[in-house]
């Protein structure tokens, strides 16, 4: 099996399956926390599709997108936590 | 937020990601990258810093308010946009040195149309946030 293979047989598949049952938890989520969790890890899951596309098509400036994909995911992880905390403060 | 993690982790990010915006605003117009992207790099760069230590440490590390960048920025666009008809061509000439300098690459009036959106951005982006914390 080549390299090619296994990233369209094995790889992207299990990404994809990760993907919707991420995306399901994020639509049930009891707590706006697991819905926050749902949205880094649907973030992280496309960072590694980008990431696979990287080596498949051999461009590496796919990977500074991921990268900073990666940064805006962190931010936005953090503003939540942010201002959840503030808002039990209240 | 009072976690000794993510302060130190910030102060440590906040010179790493502005110096890989000003690679990205460099890289530019040619490949992948420009004032945009950079300046969106150094704005997340600068929240990060607020969202760990406080909004005052970082207005004392940005020294101006961010506000004043905008029009620092139309300034230089404008200013790259005008320089053509110094010498007798049209508005928005694209004009370029004949060597490339060290590092940097081939400098033109398009580097500095880039740095002017790269200050807009930064100061919109900050404004906005810093705003929207205050009020929180």
């Amino acid at each position: 099996m080549s390299l090619q293979e296994y990233f369209h047989f094995i790889i992207i598949p299990i990404l994809g399956l990760s993907v919707i049952l991420v995306f399901i938890r994020f639509v049930k989520g009891p707590s706006l926390a697991d819905r926050v969790i749902a949205l880094d890890m649907l973030i992280l899951i496309s960072i590694c599709i980008i990431a696979v596309y990287s080596i498949m098509f051999n461009q590496s400036t796919f990977l500074d997108i991921a990268m900073l994909f990666a940064l805006i995911a962190f931010l936005s992880t953090t503003a939540y936590a942010f201002y959840l905390e503030k808002r039990e403060r209240k | 937020m009072k976690s000794l993690l993510f302060k130190t982790a910030s102060d440590y990010l906040l010179p790493l990601l502005l110096l890989f915006s000003v690679f990205m605003l460099l890289r530019g117009h040619y490949e992948p990258g420009g004032g945009f992207v950079g300046g969106l790099m150094a704005a997340i760069a600068f929240l990060i810093h607020s969202f760990a230590h406080g909004l005052k440490e970082t207005r004392n590390i940005i020294r101006i308010n961010p506000g004043m960048l905008m029009p620092i920025g139309l300034l230089l666009t404008l200013l790259a946009g005008i320089a053509p008809w110094l010498i007798g061509q049209p508005f928005l000439t694209g004009l370029w040195f004949e060597e490339p300098f060290r590092f940097v690459g081939v400098v033109g009036t398009a580097l500095l149309f880039d740095i002017g959106v790269y200050l807009v951005v930064i100061g919109a982006t900050l404004t906005i946030m810093f705003s929207i914390t205050e009020t929180v």
